[in-house]
């Protein structure tokens, strides 16, 4: 700091930035490949004072001896400004070629998030909350299968693990329907894990087109029946007339992003898209509409949603032409029906809240109605208000739970699947998660965040790492428009790490049920099997207490 | 693991035969309780066939208010068979103060109803009786129903047959179930042994069905006062059979397309594919899960037995026209039957069910890729 330097109140030290750049200049070669790398700018090349102190120390000569030489040096510098601070993604080690530069978490609390709101802008991230662990890591599978009946084996024996997707009558009423020629919904057995809706915008087109290369072969490969939502964006118009659309569940949310481009594609479709899901809230940011920055929107983003260049795409936080739950919910899901001549599911997608309930009663006098999606507060997203990621939004293990209770006391738990969401596999135990949440009465999951960690290698965390794809810089090339950062990219390595994710999911699911003595279908509401250390959130789970 | 026996015979049959093929197959049960059904009965019975007969064990402040209870409902007694409860009580068998084995008269105001409404009071009174006998337990009961039957008790199987003295003549009955309990459950109720009975729907099984749990709150949704208790995971098997039957009106042959559904590619290639797709979706919760081989009879005295998905049970059919014997161990059926063709046993494998029906000429084999002789 200059004496003369004037010190403002967002004036920060490198010590009140949540990251801090430790460089080594012994190993350091000064290539610049770290500052190039760095998505925000955070490190700069520098050029540095430096004094030595010289010491002479022939006395024979008169005079001045020895003193100060100053010179410069060239390094790293990391900037302190609130526009400029580190994020943590360590872009910079992964470039450097010397191993000389890398981010340190503060050792406490940072000042940046004081000042973070320059210019009155609040703070906007991607990601999700920033709160690591939770509930569901928690639980744990305790009805294990001894002499009584012998656990099964994971490898050896016949497993039948799809789920259903779909409204599904009552047996009695079905067989009528049946016998009588008329209309049953349509319901897809579909893998029980489901890529969840991250839209063509919000990702890159690499990683787009990876996913679906990823589920394309886990189909056709595999014969793993996995489905995979657009998010709200539109979605390709060679994939809409492709057959393998029926991997595909469109979404449609507040925004309409893309719908014109779909129903214009209706005629021409191949085949009938898996379901179509309607977005009216999202974990990460309930109550708020989606929301793709204007740095995001390029020619092909603008093409398929429909739009002009360059400009923010907020979504409305509901749909705006609907004023009950009545309109909202029946009249949009019977004119989804009635696009696709009754043959496809369409189901709501809700953010995890108190009043999913009253959602659920309405959706199970709805014949129409063909799921419920629940996304928990620790969902992801491409861009919100950091206060809404952290601070909105309901936890999803009791919201699902109370809604499968709900609808057991109402003996329609066969009847409308729910679908649970929101930071599953956050600490990288996917299966176990997701076989809670299925014994808690969850038919199926649905992913994202981990899709993007796992598959593409993307470096987010809930400590605050990197979470900056609200900006179109992704260093990893997933939620980036700039050819430049989405060529890091490759599809098909994407695809790899897809299957490997979803291949590797499907032992450790049946590792989980095979020894609780389940094989023979899906074990959805199996509280029995589950247990926590937990008395309070046992009995709110209404699981067993263990300890 | 429990074990398992049934018989059907032209002639009536001790239910001690019973016991004694339990007691041959000793090594499975750890003599922590017997089940018995006895239907299609003959002795002083055969006489009274529409009359409900009410099984249980009661204490003798239960009788009394058993007696209050159905005077008051119009329910005379017809017959009842005593049983005479020895002085000295074998050791690991509880001392009762009475076995009962009663038949009623139907009362008056009953006479004119019809039979749906009959069985559903019936199904009350029974339901009833057993509330009433809860707190203080008092009265346990385990059937009212026309010639039905059904004893259980704690204990070795042989002993308690021998205390009991089921040698008794009137006793004797066409159809049998008995299991030898290996007790599994944490205590022993009563209300846990097999067989489960409901409406002349009856099912023992041999194993544990590991998605009770979701079953059981299924069936509680179904609006059937009767599908209740709950008090062992095998419970549900009986429920399953009687929602088929009475719900649905799906005919023996379904019944393992319910507990146990084909897979996607014999479904494709079954002539009724489309329908079992629907009852695969519309009862999934009702597919069991777990190492079962179920036994059961139905109300017309149909006898058969089905095996879980994997087959992970033994359990074994064999016996000649007249009398068949189904078992959940051969020396079971070769203390029954031992002059029998043992070529003509049968073991019901993953996809089968084997059926007796009540004219008792042969076993029949029904394979869930057969095509299903579905109401139209
Ligand atoms: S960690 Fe990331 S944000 Fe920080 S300096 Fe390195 S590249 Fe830049
Ligand atoms: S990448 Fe490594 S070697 Fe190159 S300038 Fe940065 S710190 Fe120095
Ligand atoms: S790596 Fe990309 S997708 Fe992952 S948190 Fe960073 S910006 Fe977002």
């Amino acid at each position: 700091m200059q004496t003369d330097g004037a010190i403002g109140p967002s004036t920060l030290s490198l010590k009140d930035l949540p990251w801090q750049i430790l460089w080594d200049k012994e190993r350091c070669t000064l290539c610049g490949r770290c500052t190039a790398v760095c998505p925000v700018g955070a490190i700069e090349l520098k050029v540095f004072r430096k004094r030595a102190v010289n010491v002479d120390v022939d006395f024979s000569k008169p005079g001045k001896r020895g003193g100060n030489v100053f010179g410069t040096f060239y390094g790293i510098h990391q900037r302190t400004s609130p526009a400029f601070a580190c994020v943590g993604c360590a872009m910079c080690t992964l470039a450097c070629p010397n191993d000389c530069i890398g981010p340190v978490a503060a050792d406490e609390a940072d000042k940046l998030r004081f000042h973070i709101n320059q210019g009155g802008q609040a703070e906007r991230r991607g990601g999700r909350r920033n709160d690591p662990g939770g509930i569901l890591d928690r639980i744990q599978f305790t009805r294990i299968s001894m002499l009584t009946d012998p656990a099964l084996d994971a490898g050896r024996h016949e497993f039948e693990l799809t789920t259903l997707l779909g409204r599904i009558y009552p047996p009695e009423k079905n067989m009528e329907m049946l016998r009588e020629n008329g209309w049953i919904p349509p319901v897809r057995e579909i893998y029980p894990l489901i890529i969840g809706g991250m839209s063509f915008g919000a990702l890159s087109p690499t990683m787009w087109e990876g996913l679906q290369l990823g589920v394309t072969y886990l189909n056709e490969e595999l014969g793993m029946p996995v489905r995979i939502s657009t998010g709200e964006g539109g979605c390709p118009p060679r994939l809409l007339r492709s057959r393998f659309l029926r991997y595909v569940i469109l979404q449609i949310a507040s925004g309409y992003f893309g719908w014109d481009e779909i129903i214009h594609a209706i005629p021409e479709m191949k085949v009938d898209p898996c379901a179509i899901e309607i977005k009216y809230g999202q974990g990460a940011k309930p109550g708020d509409g989606g929301l793709l920055m204007w740095h995001k929107v390029n020619k092909l983003i603008a093409a398929i949603r429909g739009v002009p260049e360059g400009v923010s795409l907020p979504s409305p936080p509901t749909h705006q032409t609907k004023y009950s739950i009545e309109e909202a919910v029946a009249k949009m899901i019977q004119s989804m029906y009635m696009a696709w001549g009754f043959r496809v599911p369409v189901y709501p997608k809700i953010s995890g809240t108190s009043t999913a309930l009253s959602v659920l009663n309405n959706l199970s006098r709805n014949p129409y109605a063909a799921g419920l999606a629940i996304d928990g507060e620790d969902g992801g997203t491409g861009a919100a208000y950091n206060v809404s990621m952290n601070h909105m939004g309901h936890p999803i293990a009791s919201c699902l739970r109370d809604c499968y209770r709900n609808l057991v006391s109402l003996g329609q738990q066969n009847e409308i699947p729910l679908f649970a969401g929101g930071g599953i596999g956050k600490s990288g135990n996917l299966a176990a998660n997701a076989a809670a949440l299925i014994m808690l009465g969850a038919s199926g999951i649905q992913v994202g965040k981990i899709v993007m960690q796992a598959a593409a290698g993307c470096l987010g965390s809930e400590t605050k790492r990197c979470n900056i794809c609200n900006i179109g810089r992704c260093p990893k090339g997933i939620t980036s428009q700039d050819p430049r950062l989405y060529r890091r990219l490759d599809p098909e390595d994407v695809a790899g790490r897809l299957v490997d994710m979803f291949v590797s999911f499907d032992t450790e699911l049946r590792k989980i049920v095979a020894p609780l003595g389940r094989s023979t279908s899906l074990p959805i509401g199996m509280s029995d099997a589950l247990g926590i250390n937990d008395k309070d959130a046992a009995d709110r789970l209404d699981i067993r207490y263990v300890v | 693991m429990c074990r398992l026996i049934a018989i059907t015979s032209d002639t009536p049959v001790s239910p001690m035969a019973a016991v004694r093929a339990l007691d041959v197959m000793r090594e499975g049960h750890d003599g922590s309780g017997v089940g018995l059904m006895l239907r299609d009965l003959g002795g002083p019975f055969e006489e009274m066939k529409d009359a409900p007969i009410l099984s249980g064990i009661f204490t003798e402040a239960g009788i009394r208010k058993l007696d209050s209870f159905m005077i008051n409902l119009g329910f005379l007694t017809k017959y009842k068979i005593s049983i005479k409860i020895p002085k000295q009580t074998p050791p690991g068998i509880p001392r009762r103060d009475m076995y009962l084995i009663r038949a009623y008269e139907y009362p008056e105001d009953w006479e004119d109803l019809s039979g749906a409404e009959k069985t559903a009071r019936l199904l009350r009174v029974r339901l009833d009786l057993r509330e009433m006998g809860r707190s203080e337990n008092d009265m346990i009961v385990f059937s009212f129903w026309p010639d039905t039957i059904m004893i259980k008790e704690i204990g070795d199987p042989l002993a308690v047959g021998k205390y009991l003295g089921l040698d008794n003549e009137r006793l004797h009955a066409r159809v049998i179930m008995g299991q030898g309990r290996q007790n599994t459950n944490y205590a022993i109720d009563l209300y846990a042994c097999h067989p489960f009975f409901i409406e002349g729907y009856s099912t023992m099984t041999n194993g544990e069905n590991t998605a009770f749990v979701p079953i059981r709150e299924y069936l509680e949704g179904r609006g059937e006062p009767g599908y209740t208790g709950f008090f062992s995971d095998s419970e549900v098997f009986v429920h399953i059979l009687h929602y088929m039957h009475t719900h649905l009106g799906l005919g023996l042959p379904a019944y393992k397309h319910l507990i146990t559904p084909l897979q996607e590619s014999d479904m494709e290639a079954h002539p009724d594919g489309e329908f079992l797709y629907h009852l695969k979706r519309t009862c999934r919760k009702l597919i069991i899960d777990g190492p079962n081989c179920v036994i059961g009879v139905l109300p017309d005295n149909t006898m058969f037995m089905a095996q879980d998905r994997k087959k992970l049970r033994p359990g074994v059919v064999g016996g000649k026209p007249g009398m068949y014997v189904f078992s959940s161990e051969v020396c079971g059926l070769d203390y029954l039957l031992p002059d029998r063709n043992k070529q003509y046993d049968l073991e019901p494998m993953h996809l089968d069910t084997a059926i007796v029906v009540p004219d008792r000429r042969e076993v029949t084999l029904c394979r869930q890729t057969e095509p299903l002789d579905l109401p139209h």
